[in-house]
């Protein structure tokens, strides 16, 4: 029951990732393949519709979490104040100036929330790649199942770590590439003429310092974290995920259009299904002792409410996809202003 | 300030702030629904007009209570760990179905009935409306589950070590304080939208711009404000007011300014809770009213603060009380202005009145102070308790959150908000300046 659970939260931050992703990623690359005003409405045309609904799987998601892991959700968010705090205003500023930028025209007003917007979208990548380094090096839970990590402490990945270490760091770079990539594949599907050119130049070129990083990563990854071995080792069924990772990004590199795009999303499920998958049964593991760890078992809410949740859980999940088919369908081919 | 007052700061002001654009937004989701069903019934252009002009002011709200509202349900985790743990397994049903059920259903078909009028159909336009108000008021349900179990809990059990179990998800749902709770609020949002609209069309009219666009705004105001003004006392209001004498009695007790159990018990309508000498000063009472209100006998006994033990007190016996009266005051006075007005329609002559125009137009705030001041009546009547009888407010903070980086966020927030509402109303101002003609 729990790890249906596990699974389930673990598939909403997957989509949440995918699609959020590719809004996030179009919003990094803005400045640069957009120059022109007409340019930049065409980007945004690109998400416009659908930023919002992507949004709400993290919001959908985090609600899940809450209540059929109480304590993690406890325990992560009040741990991760700061940053979180931080990523509530980058949410803020983001969708304000998605929503605000078209309501007045002109040299000043709309270029201004471009800023905002690129940089919120660089920013989000960022602080999300270290919220996951974080979650697989692990924190100094205590006694009572929580913990509050500084920002920064010596940037060792050690037992004094803080939010931001050279790991976890090197995770965020790897998402905030990962994304601008996800984010140039969407462009270049929704988009024609020169930002279309320019997207396509950009994936191309982001290709290589994203393979780059994936092998840094995870050869990083398996010494912060010996427990991601562990886990490959003793079930290793678990290695069709590392392989759709990499089919996705072989795809990515080989093809073109839609099919690229549905590597990147390949790549980016690929990948955080691996880390899920090496971390299990933990869900936040302890950097000291490691029975103070918090996993699917002790951080789950009591069995009936996980029961009864399915009852609920599965017709709405079944709705919520209804809706994005329909979305996405009245929405689909290239944007047109 | 300690860590405990920093972080209740940190709730109350985030929510008051964001609960300022669902109220209006609920509301006139409904009122949108309205001006979409007389375009269809009447074939009447003029009212897709108007119902395209309040989608621009709904998005602008829409968008501001979006970003406003992630905040909330972070919190939970972020400010109030210790209460999560103990109670996320039950809330968190709530919470977690707000997002699957409603979310995805408003963000899908807001879409579609913003940019989607030139490609659907009449009947399908009409539709998305319709879902987008049905998602709204879905999201004000699961809302006001989760207060409502807060307030009176139902459906669980309390283990020996102190654990909360949800044993009956729907003891959750259907527990007895929702039904009044959610419609005492849902009406409530549609008098925020009754009196924005009415509002509108008043300024509209009075400087003779938009004058066939401001006579509908104004008549359709008019008249939903004038029933659900009506339906906020009674039977909403009422009920509401029963549960808390009923489940909450001290909290009544500190709400009406009664120190001392009395035998028909008077209603307050002013004065000011002298809690130094556990009187009301220059009190102006209605005698034997409150006695009558609560139990139907107007010498019925109702218990005053002095019959409860002090820590089961609310923390803020002032403010409480204060809060409370200026709900129901401002509520009485929307009767009033609503009725007259609907009178002056019913006659003919509310378009040609520049007294009730004005009226109208200057009543733009108020909705907003009452709804507010319902809700500090709620959660401060709540007090001291985060959950009703399990839970204290003090057991529920983030242990490990210090007041310094409460204060940190607390700060950003109030100044990030700031510069929301900046905006908004630079915004929201731009699009009534430009009104609906095309």
């Amino acid at each position: 029951m729990e790890t249906f659970w596990f699974c389930a939260v673990a598939v909403m931050i997957a989509a949440y990732v995918v699609l959020d992703g590719f809004d996030l990623g179009a919003g990094i690359l803005h400045l640069f393949v957009a120059r022109t005003a007409e340019e930049r409405r065409a980007v945004l045309a690109s998400i416009g519709p659908v930023w919002d609904g992507n949004e709400v799987w993290l919001l959908a998601a985090g609600g899940t979490l809450y209540f059929a892991f109480p304590a993690l959700y406890a325990s992560s968010f009040s741990g991760f104040y700061l940053p979180l705090m931080m990523v509530l205003w980058l949410l803020i500023l983001r969708g304000i100036a998605i929503e605000f930028r078209n309501h007045i025209e002109g040299p000043v007003w709309a270029p201004l929330w471009d800023v905002v917007f690129s940089g919120a979208s660089a920013l989000l990548a960022i602080f999300f790649g270290a919220a996951l380094g974080n979650v697989v090096r692990g924190v100094p839970l205590d006694a009572s199942g929580y913990f509050f990590l500084p920002l920064w402490t010596d940037f060792s990945a050690g037992p004094n770590a803080g939010i931001l270490d050279w790991y976890t760091v090197l995770i965020a770079v790897a998402a905030f590439l990962t994304l601008a990539e996800h984010g140039a594949l969407w462009v270049a599907l929704k988009t024609e003429g020169v930002v279309e050119t320019r997207a396509r130049r950009a994936a191309a070129g982001l290709w290589w310092s994203v393979a780059a990083a994936v092998i840094l990563i995870t050869i990083v990854s398996f010494r912060v974290q010996p427990h991601l071995g562990e886990s490959f080792a003793n079930r290793p069924w678990g290695y069709v995920f590392p392989l759709l990772a990499i089919a996705g990004l072989l795809l990515m590199k080989f093809s073109k259009g839609l099919r690229a795009f549905l590597g990147s999303c390949a790549f980016l499920v690929g990948m955080l299904t691996s880390v899920v998958f090496g971390v299990y049964p933990d869900v936040l593991p302890s950097i000291g002792d490691p029975s103070l760890s918090l996993t699917v078992t002790n951080a789950a809410a009591p069995r009936y409410g996980l029961e009864v949740g399915i009852l609920w859980f599965l017709p709405g999940i079944a709705l919520a996809l209804g809706y994005f088919v329909f979305t996405y369908r009245s929405f689909s081919g290239k944007v047109r202003l | 300030m300690d860590a405990l007052t920093v972080h209740r700061i940190h709730f109350a002001f985030t929510i008051t702030f964001h609960y300022l654009f669902p109220q209006l937004t609920m509301g006139l989701a409904l009122l949108i629904v309205v001006l979409k069903t007389l375009a269809l019934r009447t074939g009447n252009p003029h009212y897709n007009q108007a119902a395209r002009f309040w989608a621009k002011i709904f998005a602008v709200n829409f968008a501001m209570g979006v970003v406003t509202g992630i905040p909330m349900e972070f919190q939970f985790g972020t400010n109030w760990a210790r209460f999560s743990k103990a109670a996320g397994g039950v809330i968190g049903q709530t919470l977690a179905m707000e997002g699957v059920f409603s979310f995805f259903l408003e963000s899908s078909f807001l879409g579609a009935f913003i940019y989607g009028e030139k490609r659907l159909s009449p009947k399908a336009h009409w539709v998305a409306a319709f879902l987008v108000f049905l998602g709204s008021w879905l999201s004000g349900f699961f809302i006001i589950a989760t207060d409502a179990w807060m307030q009176h809990p139902t459906g669980y059990l309390l283990t020996a070590k102190g654990e909360i179990l949800l044993t009956s998800i729907w003891g959750l749902l259907l527990n007895p304080w929702v039904f009044w709770q959610y419609l005492h609020n849902m009406i409530g949002a549609l008098v925020t939208a009754s009196f924005v609209m009415a509002s509108v069309g008043a300024f509209y009219l009075l400087s003779r711009r938009h004058e066939s666009f401001g006579r509908t705004f104004v008549r359709i105001g008019v008249i939903a404000g004038g029933i659900s003004c009506c339906l906020m006392l009674f039977p909403t209001g009422d009920r509401q007011g029963k549960n808390i004498a009923f489940h909450q009695p001290v909290t009544l007790a500190a709400m009406e300014g009664l120190f001392h159990t009395e035998q028909g018990a008077p209603l307050t309508i002013l004065g000011q809770p002298d809690m130094a000498q556990q009187r009301l000063d220059n009190p102006l009472t209605v005698p034997d009213a409150l006695s009558f209100l609560t139990y139907q006998r107007w010498k019925a006994e109702v218990r005053g603060l002095a019959d409860f033990p002090r820590e089961l007190w609310p923390d803020n016996i002032p403010l409480l009380y204060y809060s409370y009266h200026i709900m129901v005051g401002l509520g009485t006075l929307f009767i009033a202005v609503m009725l007259v007005a609907a009178f002056q329609l019913q006659r003919g002559a509310l378009y040609g009145s520049r007294p009730m125009l004005w009226t109208l137009m200057l009543a733009l705030p108020f909705p907003y102070i009452a709804t507010t001041a319902g809700w500090i009546t709620a959660e401060v009547g709540r007090q001291p308790w985060l959950i009703y009888g399990i839970l204290r407010t003090s057991d529920g903070t983030s242990a490990r959150v210090a007041e310094g980086n409460a204060l940190f966020s607390l700060i950003g927030f109030m100044g990030m908000y700031t510069l929301l509402a900046i905006l908004f109303l630079f915004l929201v101002h731009r699009e009534i300046d430009h009104g609906p003609e095309e």
